[in-house]
C-alpha cells in the first residue's frame, strides 16, 4: 500500500499536481516562521556578553551553513535513487536542489564574512569552516556546470548525479583535511566561528530559523522541480493537455 | 590486459610546465631563503597538481575521438579493470616523470634533504590519487567540447585534501617534526581512491558514451 | 557454430531532443539471418544500433538476447557480439598488427585465428608493420572491420561498414559477411550503399517510415 502510493507519487503528472497544491501552504508556514525567528533573534534574545549585538548574524549564518550541507546530502541521495532505480522524480529533485544549495552556501559565506569584519577586522579569514564552505560552493558549481554542459538532459542528470555522489564522499575528507590544515597554521586556538556556549534563549530562535530555512528549501525545490518536470515531459500528453487548458 | 603503447612526445609538456612553474616562483616572490623555505613545498605540490590537471584530458579523449573508447566499453572484460590499466598507463607517463624531476626542484628551492625524501614519498602516494580522481572527472567530461575547463572545476575541490596533507607533510619534515600522520592519511586516501575511483570512472564512461 | 541465437527487440523507442525518431519498433533476428537498417541521415539508425549494443538506454522497450534482457546480462552479453561503429576505433600510432592484437585481447579472443591470416583476408597483407596513419582511408576501414574475424562473436553489429571502401574492398567485406552467415552467425547493419546482400535470411527495416506522431 505504501509502495503503491510511493509509486504514484513518483509519476510526473501526479507530482506536478500535488506539489502545486502544497507550495502555497508550506510557503505560508515558512514566512510565519521566518518572521518569528527573526524577531526573536534580533529583538528578544539578549546581547552576547562577548560579541555584543553583532553576533546576531549567526541566526542566518548557521542555518545557512546547515542547509548547504543538508541540501548536498539530499542531492546526493536523490541522485543515487535516480541512478539505481531510474526514477525521473529523483533526478529532477536532485538537480533542482543544486542551485538552492549553492545559494545557501554563498549566503553562509557572505554572512560569515560580514560577521568576521567587525570581529577580526578582515573580510575573509582562512578559517576551517569558511574554507570548507568555499570548497563546497565549488562542488556545487561543478554539478551545476556539468549538468548545463550536456545537452541530453537524461544523460546530464546521470552525470551530475555521479559527481554529486563522488562529492558527498569527499565532503568529510575535505572538511577534515581543512580542519587539520587550519589547526596547524592557526595554533590550538578555538575555531573562530565556534559559537560560544549557546544559551537556550539564543538556541530557540536559531532552531526556528533552521526549520524555516528547511521549509523555504522545500518550497523552492518543489517549485523548481515542477518547472523542470514540465520542461522534461513537454512531449507527453498530460503536459500538452495542461497547456491547452491554460 | 594489454596496455596500449603510446608513442608520444607528450610526456615532455607537463614536465616542462612543472619545472617552469617551480622556477618562476622564486623569481616572483624574491629569493629570500626563509620565505622560500616556508613556501617551497607548497609550491612544488601546487605545480604538480596543475601539471597533472594539464594532461588529464588526454586520458580518454583521443580514445573517445577515434572510437576506441567504445570498443573498450564493449569488451566482455570488466570495465573497471580496463580503467585501472588505463589509469596506470597514464600515471606512468605523467606522474612518474614528476617524481624523477622533483628532487632537482627541491634543491632549487633549498629544501633540506630529509624534506626532499618526504616530498618524494608524498608524490609517490599522491600523484596516483590525482590520476585516479582525475579519471572520474575526465570520464564525466570526455564527451564535452570544452571539457577541459569544467574538468578543472570538478576536480580541484577533490584534490584539496591531497594538497593539504602532502604539503604539510613536507613542511613538517623540513621543520623536523613527525610526518607519520599525514603520510597515513595520504595512504588511506590512496587506498580509498584506488577502490572507488575505477568503479566511478566506469560508471561515468558508460554515462558519457550513451 | 551449433548454437541457436536470437536477438529480439520489442517496442523500442528513441527520442532525440524533442522528437521521437522511432516508436514501437519490434523485430527479431535469428542465427543465419541478416538485418539491414535503412533510412535517411538522422533517422536513428546509429542510435538503434547502439541500443542493441547496450551503450544507449532505450527510451522505451526492451532488447532481449536469447530470452534475457541485455541489461540484466551485462558483461555476459558483450561476449556474444562485435560492434564496428562509424569511427574506425584504431590507433594511428600503432601498426595494423598491433591494432588487431588489441582488438583480439579486448574481445572474445579467438587465438586460433592468426592476425596475419586476418590481415591477408582483408587485403592488408604486407602492411603489418607500417604505422596505421600511413594507410589510406579504405585500408583503415578494412582494418577496423578485420577485428570481426579475430574475435569469436556470433552477432555482428555494423554501422556503415562500407564507408570509404572501393569496389574491391566492398567485395571482400561482403564475402566475409556471407561466410559468417553461412556458419550460423547473425549480422545487423546500417548502410547507405546499394550493396549486393540478397539472400534467404535478409530482412530490411526502413527507419524513415517508423516515425509516428506523438
Amino acid at each position: 500500500m505504501f509502495v503503491r502510493s510511493l509509486n504514484k507519487l513518483a509519476s510526473p503528472r501526479y507530482f506536478y499536481i500535488l506539489a502545486g497544491r502544497l507550495v502555497p501552504w508550506i510557503g505560508v508556514v515558512c514566512v510565519v516562521l521566518v518572521l518569528i525567528g527573526l524577531y526573536w533573534g534580533l529583538v528578544i534574545a539578549p546581547a552576547d556578553y562577548q560579541q555584543g549585538d553583532s553576533y546576531r548574524i549567526i541566526f542566518i549564518h548557521v542555518p545557512s551553513a546547515w542547509m548547504s550541507l543538508f541540501i548536498y546530502m539530499v542531492m546526493a541521495v536523490c541522485s543515487a535513487i535516480g541512478l539505481i532505480w531510474h526514477i525521473k522524480l529523483a533526478e529532477v529533485v536532485a538537480i533542482s536542489s543544486a542551485p538552492i544549495g549553492a545559494s545557501f552556501t554563498f549566503l553562509a559565506l557572505a554572512t560569515g564574512s560580514l560577521w568576521g569584519k567587525p570581529m577580526w577586522g578582515t573580510w575573509w579569514v582562512w578559517d576551517a569552516r569558511l574554507t570548507s564552505e568555499l570548497l563546497l560552493l565549488f562542488l556545487y558549481f561543478g554539478v551545476i556546470a556539468l549538468y548545463n554542459a550536456i545537452e541530453d538532459k537524461r544523460v546530464a542528470s546521470r552525470a551530475a548525479g555521479i559527481l554529486a555522489i563522488v562529492g558527498v564522499v569527499n565532503i568529510p575528507i575535505i572538511h577534515y583535511s581543512v580542519q587539520w590544515w587550519n589547526t596547524l597554521h592557526q595554533g590550538p586556538t578555538v575555531t573562530k566561528f565556534d559559537t560560544p556556549s549557546i544559551d537556550i534563549s539564543m538556541l530557540i530562535p536559531l532552531l526556528i530559523m533552521a526549520v524555516a530555512f528547511k521549509l523555504y528549501y522545500v518550497v523552492l525545490v518543489l517549485m523548481r522541480s515542477r518547472r523542470e518536470m514540465l520542461l522534461r515531459e513537454r512531449n507527453t500528453k498530460w503536459v500538452q493537455d495542461l497547456v491547452e487548458v491554460q | 590486459m594489454l596496455l596500449a603503447l603510446r608513442r608520444r612526445a607528450e610526456i615532455v609538456n607537463p614536465l616542462l610546465f612543472f619545472v617552469l612553474v617551480t622556477t618562476l616562483f622564486p623569481l616572483g616572490i624574491g629569493d629570500n631563503p626563509s620565505v622560500l623555505k616556508i613556501a617551497g613545498p607548497g609550491v612544488i605540490w601546487v605545480a604538480a597538481l596543475l601539471s597533472a590537471l594539464l594532461c588529464l584530458d588526454g586520458m580518454f579523449r583521443s580514445d573517445f575521438e577515434d572510437g576506441s573508447l567504445e570498443q573498450l566499453m564493449l569488451s566482455p572484460h570488466p570495465v573497471s579493470l580496463l580503467v585501472i590499466a588505463k589509469i596506470t598507463g597514464h600515471w606512468l607517463v605523467t606522474g612518474l616523470p614528476l617524481l624523477i624531476v622533483a628532487p632537482l626542484l627541491g634543491i632549487l628551492l633549498s629544501l633540506p634533504g630529509k624534506a626532499i625524501g618526504v616530498l618524494l614519498v608524498t608524490l609517490l602516494l599522491g600523484t596516483p590519487v590525482l590520476s585516479l580522481i582525475g579519471a572520474v572527472g575526465v570520464a564525466l567530461t570526455v564527451g564535452l567540447r570544452r571539457g577541459g575547463i569544467i574538468l578543472s572545476l570538478l576536480v580541484l575541490p577533490l584534490y584539496v585534501p591531497v594538497l593539504i596533507f602532502a604539503s604539510t607533510a613536507v613542511d613538517a619534515a623540513a621543520a623536523g617534526i613527525a610526518v607519520t600522520a599525514q603520510l597515513y592519511m595520504l595512504g588511506a586516501i590512496l587506498v580509498l581512491a584506488f577502490s572507488l575511483a575505477p568503479l566511478a570512472t566506469a560508471a561515468s564512461l558508460r554515462i558519457s558514451l550513451s | 557454430m551449433t548454437n541457436d541465437f536470437s536477438l529480439v527487440a520489442r517496442n523500442l523507442e528513441c527520442i532525440r531532443g524533442t522528437r521521437a525518431l522511432f516508436t514501437d519498433l519490434t523485430f527479431s533476428v535469428q542465427s543465419k539471418q541478416m538485418l539491414l537498417l535503412e533510412g535517411r541521415n538522422g533517422s536513428g539508425k546509429t542510435s538503434l544500433l547502439r541500443m542493441l549494443c547496450g551503450i544507449r538506454l532505450p527510451d522505451a522497450g526492451s532488447v532481449k538476447w536469447c530470452g534475457e534482457d541485455i541489461f540484466k546480462l551485462g558483461a555476459e552479453y558483450r561476449e556474444y557480439f562485435c560492434y564496428v561503429g562509424h569511427k574506425d576505433a584504431i590507433k594511428q600510432d600503432l601498426t595494423p598488427y598491433e591494432n588487431l592484437r588489441i582488438a583480439q585481447v579486448l574481445g572474445n579472443s579467438r587465438f586460433d585465428r592468426s592476425i596475419d591470416e586476418a590481415l591477408e583476408q582483408f587485403g592488408l597483407y604486407g602492411y603489418e608493420d607500417l604505422l596505421t596513419r600511413n594507410l589510406s582511408a579504405g585500408q583503415q576501414r578494412r582494418l577496423s572491420l578485420a577485428r570481426l574475424v579475430v574475435t569469436d562473436s556470433p552477432l555482428w553489429l555494423l554501422d556503415e561498414p562500407f564507408t570509404s571502401l572501393d569496389r574491391d574492398g566492398i567485395k571482400i567485406v561482403q564475402d566475409v559477411m556471407a561466410g559468417h552467415i553461412e556458419t550460423g552467425g547473425m549480422i545487423i547493419l546500417t548502410t547507405h550503399h546499394k550493396v549486393d546482400l540478397e539472400g534467404p535470411g535478409l530482412q530490411r527495416i526502413d527507419l524513415s517510415q517508423c516515425i509516428s506522431d506523438r
